[in-house]
């Protein structure tokens, strides 16, 4: 019962941290709400019994990518206050989407039943087996990178092909584009 | 995850689109890990005290997404910066109208 209060009340304060987001013009502000989001999601992990996920996104959630979206947010201008665009069809879009849902979720298991079937193919194998294979206490650990180390191979190749793509972007000066609109620029004035 | 897609879709400035893509992902990793969950369970590491496991194998694909979406962001980050660079803004509606003005 615990358990249930402690997500409850943590799923209400990211409620409140999205509608914070949702409202505030200021750069910043939505970046450092931005990272209390990463980090209560973490504190939900932990409620969860997921410790490896929480590690995970404390350091890399909350802490690179908000370290990333400061310098970001220092290189641009103050956010104005600019009228909200197509709001009525995307709260259409977001009920529509919050029904199917609720629909799809009223017939998965219940949250914790150990006889689902998630929980009932490969994974006993996993917790048998693995410390005999491996001598890691760690499941989590041995299935990252032995039972599924090409999953992680492919997680490389994917951030490597990022990092390459904003280096480009970043190194890149020379669009089209960039003279025609200094250019347009100058002429109003 | 609906709080995020409707960030998406009104907001104007660029950067706050990445956030709401940011809380959009999130919000199914909190769906994968609470399908994870054990009642009477501990965290997958084995020792002699603990009889239930949550779910490990969620956890690790949800170890990689994390990775990869903030690989995601920076890469989003990065175009808005670029954006930037050539428009001196990153208001949808201002880009817009300079575009029109350019095609006069």
């Amino acid at each position: 019962m615990n358990f249930l209060l402690i997500n409850f009340f943590l799923i209400s304060l990211l409620l409140v941290t999205t509608f914070f987001i949702f409202k505030t013009t200021s750069l910043i502000s939505v970046v450092a709400l931005t990272g209390a989001f990463t980090l209560l999601c973490s504190a939900i992990y932990v409620n969860l019994d997921a410790v490896d996920v929480a590690f995970t996104e404390a350091a890399v959630g909350s802490g690179i990518s908000t370290i990333l979206m400061v310098m970001a947010a220092a290189k641009l201008p103050e956010g104005k206050k600019n009228k909200l665009i197509n709001l009525f069809p995307s709260i259409i879009l977001a009920v529509a989407i919050s029904l199917i849902l609720i629909i799809i979720i009223a017939n998965l298991p219940l949250l914790g039943d150990p006889n689902a079937p998630i929980h009932l193919h490969v994974v006993p194998e996993y917790l048998k087996e693995s410390k005999d294979f491996f001598h890691i206490p760690n499941v989590v650990t041995n299935i990252l990178a032995s039972y599924r180390g090409f999953d992680t191979l492919g997680e490389t190749i994917v951030i490597f092909t990022a990092g390459l793509g904003v280096i480009a972007l970043l190194t890149s000066n020379t669009l089209n584009r960039k003279t025609n609109f200094k250019k347009n620029k100058k002429n109003e004035r | 995850m609906v709080g995020g897609l409707i960030i998406i879709i009104t907001s104007q400035n660029y950067l706050k689109k990445v956030v709401g893509l940011a809380i959009f992902q999130t919000a199914v990793f909190v769906f994968f890990v609470s399908l994870a969950k054990v009642l009477d369970g501990t965290a997958p590491i084995l020792t002699k005290m603990a009889n239930a496991y949550s779910n490990p194998l969620p956890h690790v694909l949800i170890l990689t997404a994390i990775v990869v979406g903030v690989a995601t962001s920076a890469l989003g980050l990065a175009l808005v910066l670029q954006i930037y660079k050539n428009y001196e803004t990153i208001e949808e509606k201002e880009i817009e109208s300079l575009e029109l003005k350019s095609d006069k």
